[in-house]
């Protein structure tokens, strides 16, 4: 298998707006941000509000023109491009909105239709690939009905059919979950991972949801002020985020590691040492950790944790009691320093304090 | 009463011209209040066609000309209803001055419809690669119709009270009607047989307007 073709790349991508005031500072919405995205990826791009996302992303489809830097499209650069010629750029990348921005004055099936009359297809092709597209996302019985009518989940389905209609080969998702309740959110993640991987679409989702990366993405990059600061695939990043921001954002969906107020009531209830191990994938053997515990003479009790599964693959994290019963209180920080040692060879270990 | 009566065929001719200035300025104001409307909301910042020249000028332009009395207005436009119109009296020089004022009032209400169109339903057009025009004949125009028909339905009244004037520049209909055989002859019998046929009128289209809007806004 030959290595995946980036269908975006941006390189050194910076949008600055000019200032909103006289002899005010410009405001960098994006600073310099370099992104690679693969084909059949689903790269969610997670940041609190504010730090450039939607931006970032309305500059994949030239919604925003940036002001400087390439944004490759399938290898073209259309950062430059006259608005004009983007035409048949955007035709190949769909898009969809946290508002469904569904047309109020025209049906559902007249709203799927909509990009193909944009690329001047026939009425027949139109009417058939309609159809095939709400059939795809379950809606088969709304033709008719006009987007006021639908629920908030019906009307993100009929945004991702029209979406869709002209067959683009990327998906650019803009909170499209974050106006629907959970239930309906997770019908249409559902449905995103369907065109994924029965249309082999490239999706990017924006999103200020933890689960959502956590259900859908393969790989993520975490926005603060503009930047990318962290990157990578969805495991790596939750299992052990690199950066405050992405461990505030892991920690939204990630149970297993105890906040300061939870710490403190374990620190009241334990007065002795209390160590949290770090257990991923299948790289860490429980078994063989706990053993060196108790071959040590060092008893311990599970006070806080928890294991994770994220794409098959599992994660977390367990902190423990530790006790030397039997030994005087001098001899116990020697013990349990020796067993932590031995266990350090096995997996990470963080002394709580 | 009698003297009413005498004058019924004269009251249904004013009637009908009301009516025919009424018409064609609706028609020809409204074109123009529509071209006026377009040009301030798409050359606005941040909009599709954004010129801050262009905006300038047509905005300072409907803010000129909304407030002045269209009595004043009419006497002052005389000289360019003669170039444009040929004339600058009778039904001709009435209907292309109420047109004129009318596409700057309309035009500032036009506008207003416009901008009530999300700007998310405008993104989500240009991201399937539509351009302006297209944008503003299947999404900005037909999003708007509900209030856009409003729009015109509230203008029509104001077309109405225009054209009562038309008679200080020899035009007809029902205000020229109401001055000339009721205030001036000392017989308001006659001049509320006027005001209450253009209440008539005026309730019927309303009522006409109310509808149509209900139906574009399917709601």
């Amino acid at each position: 298998m030959s290595a995946p073709s980036p269908v975006v790349e941006l390189r050194d991508v910076s949008k600055v707006y000019p200032p909103t005031t006289k002899g005010g500072d410009e405001v960098v919405a994006i600073d310099k941000v370099s992104l690679t995205i693969d084909a059949g990826d689903v790269y969610g791009i997670i940041g609190y509000s504010g730090a450039g996302k939607s931006t970032l992303v309305r500059l994949v489809n030239a919604l925003e023109r940036s002001t400087s830097g390439e944004i490759l499209i399938n290898g073209t650069d259309i950062a430059r491009l006259p608005e004009r010629e983007l035409r048949p750029v955007r035709l190949g990348i769909g898009m969809i909105f946290q508002q469904f921005n569904l047309l109020g004055s025209r049906t559902v099936a007249a709203n799927v239709a909509y990009p193909l009359e944009v690329a001047g297809q026939s009425k027949e092709t139109r009417r058939a690939r309609v159809a095939e597209m709400l059939d795809f996302v379950g809606l088969g019985d709304k033709a008719r009905s006009y987007p006021d009518q639908l629920s908030g989940g019906q009307k993100q389905r009929v945004g991702i059919a029209r979406a869709l209609a002209s067959q683009p080969g990327i998906l650019l998702a803009d909170e499209a979950t974050s106006a629907l309740d959970p239930e309906t959110t997770s019908e249409v993640l559902d449905l995103l991972a369907r065109v994924n991987k029965e249309f082999g679409v490239t999706i990017i989702v924006i999103t200020h949801e933890m689960d959502v990366i956590q259900t859908l993405a393969t790989k993520v990059a975490v926005m603060d002020q503009g930047r990318v600061i962290e990157r990578g695939d969805v495991f790596d990043v939750f299992s052990n985020p690199q950066q405050a921001a992405s461990a505030r954002f892991v920690s939204t969906v990630v149970k297993g590691l105890p906040s300061a107020s939870e710490l403190a009531v374990l620190r009241r209830r334990h007065p002795g040492r209390l160590v949290t191990l770090a257990f991923r994938d299948t790289s860490v053997d429980q078994a063989r950790v706990f053993g060196e515990f108790a071959a040590a003479g060092v008893t311990f009790e599970v006070v806080y944790g928890g294991i994770n599964e994220i794409q098959g693959r599992s994660f977390g994290h367990l902190t423990l009691a530790l006790a030397t019963p039997g030994t005087t209180d001098a001899a116990a920080d020697a013990v349990i320093d020796a067993a932590l040692h031995r266990v350090r060879t096995l997996t990470t270990v963080t002394e709580v304090r | 009463m009698d003297s009413l009566i005498d004058l019924l065929p004269e009251l249904w001719i004013a009637a009908g011209e009301t009516l025919y200035i009424v018409g064609l300025t609706l028609f020809f104001g409204g074109i123009g209040g529509l071209l006026v409307g377009l040009g301030l909301y798409l050359t606005r910042a941040g909009s599709i066609l954004e010129n801050r020249g262009v905006f300038v000028v047509l905005n300072l332009l409907v803010n000129i000309v909304r407030p002045i009395p269209f009595i004043i207005f009419l006497a002052a436009a005389q000289p360019l209803a003669r170039v444009v119109v040929g004339t600058g009296i009778g039904n001709a020089a009435i209907i292309f001055t109420i047109s004129l004022a009318a596409s700057f009032a309309m035009g500032r209400i036009v506008e207003q419809n416009l901008l009530t169109v999300t700007p998310g339903v405008i993104e989500a057009a240009r991201s399937v690669g539509a351009g302006p025009i297209r944008i503003i004949f299947t999404v900005l125009l037909p999003e708007a119709l509900g209030p856009l028909i409003l729009g015109y339905t509230f203008i029509f009244v104001a077309l109405v009270d225009m054209s009562a004037v038309a008679g200080y520049v020899g035009g007809g209909g029902l205000g020229n009607f109401a001055l000339l055989y009721g205030y001036r002859q000392f017989n308001p019998v006659v001049t509320w047989a006027a005001v209450l046929l253009i209440i008539v009128l005026v309730q019927l289209v309303q009522f006409l307007g109310n509808w149509l809007a209900r139906k574009a806004f399917r709601r």
